[in-house]
């Protein structure tokens, strides 16, 4: 759903994993699920801690 | 012909009044008998029993300055009248009269239960404040055309007191109301649509039927300064609730948003939770809610420093099928929440 939050005007989106688990994957292992989720927030931490030109 | 009998009462602001310009932007309300400067552009429109009973003066600064009381006062004064119809400015572009007009017309016809008609050019404040609630005809920026605009204020407040249907806001010369109302037409959707896309491509004038949300543009909050002593909240759209949804949050058109606590919460049990979003399928959610709300990564992230701290809550609503003005508002009140709390900064995770 990332093109209707740029839509409404947020500046920071990062894709997540789908809409039925958007920091998750249920066809792997917990122990990849759980590194799938980290990486995520990694990136959305990443983002937080950028400039945005908009 | 029978007399319609029709009593006026005409708002101005001290300069329309005549009472002096910006010196006497704080003169308080007052009232005097009969039709003053630009209520008297009626006197050749006014049909048999019709008149301006009254106008009403107030100063553009004493509205603005004390809203909610001013605006109490002059409604007392416009009652004092008796009226029928109510008619405020026209503003033109004048910001702080436009939203005393836009006011007294929203009051005039709450607390009086009379019609009430004011005019203002779309770019004056007013609008944007009082189109929804307000008849706001559509004017020019200048008085050039008062006449013809205080005679289409008095059609408008014709129709609206002998409760007549009215026609479109554009034939009608309002700003739209963001009213929807069905309409049976000749034409099928798709003629009309055809019709539509040609005058487009043709450069004709042509009318949307549906009006577009438009978004105004967030300006980008900078970046966080030192993550690893900020306070991080995790935000939700998904509509993930306690077990038991003690908060009542709806399935979709949200009015409700919940803050609910994970302080020492290392990882949110599947048996704690429920989803109560409509609108995907919620059984991987619920197996395992950090799927959607990522509380074990967020902790591991706090325990190897790569953030200050996790908000010991997390927020959730469901984002499905929501008005703009309900999502809006949530949003505000969320915000409010976390800013209070002391948070830095949010990752929201959407479904």
């Amino acid at each position: 759903m990332t093109p209707v939050a740029e839509m409404v005007g947020s500046n920071r989106v990062v894709p997540g994993n789908g809409i039925v688990h958007p920091v998750g994957d249920a066809a792997r292992t917990p122990a990849e699920e759980r590194a799938i989720r980290r990486a995520i927030l990694e990136r959305a931490l990443q983002v937080l801690a950028t400039p945005v030109a908009k | 012909m029978a007399e319609r009998p029709l009593r006026i009462v005409h708002f101005l602001n001290q300069m329309f009044g005549g009472l002096g310009s910006e010196e006497a932007a704080g003169m308080g309300p007052r009232l005097v008998e009969g039709a003053v400067g630009p209520g008297r552009a009626l006197a050749p429109v006014l049909a048999p029993g019709e008149a301006v009973v009254a106008t009403v003066i107030c100063g553009d600064n004493y509205v603005a300055e004390r809203t909610e009381q001013a605006v109490g006062e002059l409604v007392e004064l416009v009652r004092s009248a008796a009226p029928d119809l109510a008619l405020a400015g026209p503003a033109f572009n004048a910001g702080r009269y436009g939203q005393a007009c836009g006011a007294l017309c929203q009051a005039v016809t709450r607390d009086l239960g009379i019609p009430a008609v004011t005019g203002m050019h779309e770019e004056n404040p007013g609008v944007e404040l009082y189109h929804r609630d307000v008849y706001v005809l559509r004017t020019g920026e200048s008085a050039r055309n008062m006449a013809s605009d205080m005679a289409a204020m008095l059609r408008l407040g014709r129709k609206l007191v002998a409760g007549e249907p009215l026609g479109r806001p554009s034939a009608e010369g309002y700003f739209p109301r963001g009213r929807v109302v069905p309409e049976i037409s000749p034409k099928s959707a798709a003629e009309r649509a055809v019709d539509m896309l040609l005058a487009k491509l043709s450069g004709q004038p042509y009318e949307s039927e549906v009006r577009l949300p438009r978004f105004r543009p967030v300006p980008a909050p900078p970046p966080v300064p030192d993550l690893r002593h900020a306070r991080v909240a995790l935000v939700t759209d998904g509509g993930l609730v306690p077990a038991g949804n003690p908060d009542n949050i709806e399935s979709r058109a949200a009015t409700k948003w919940g803050s609910y606590p994970i302080g020492g919460v290392r990882d949110l049990a599947s048996a704690d939770y429920e989803v109560v979003h409509g609108g995907y399928d919620t059984s991987l959610v619920k197996e395992d809610p950090d799927r959607l709300v990522p509380v074990d990564a967020a902790r591991e992230l706090e325990a190897a420093g790569a953030i200050g701290e996790l908000y010991d809550h997390f927020l959730s609503t469901t984002g499905l099928a929501n008005p703009l003005d309900n999502s809006r508002r949530l949003g505000r009140e969320m915000a409010e929440h976390l800013r209070a709390a002391g948070v830095d900064a949010v990752i929201l995770t959407s479904t």
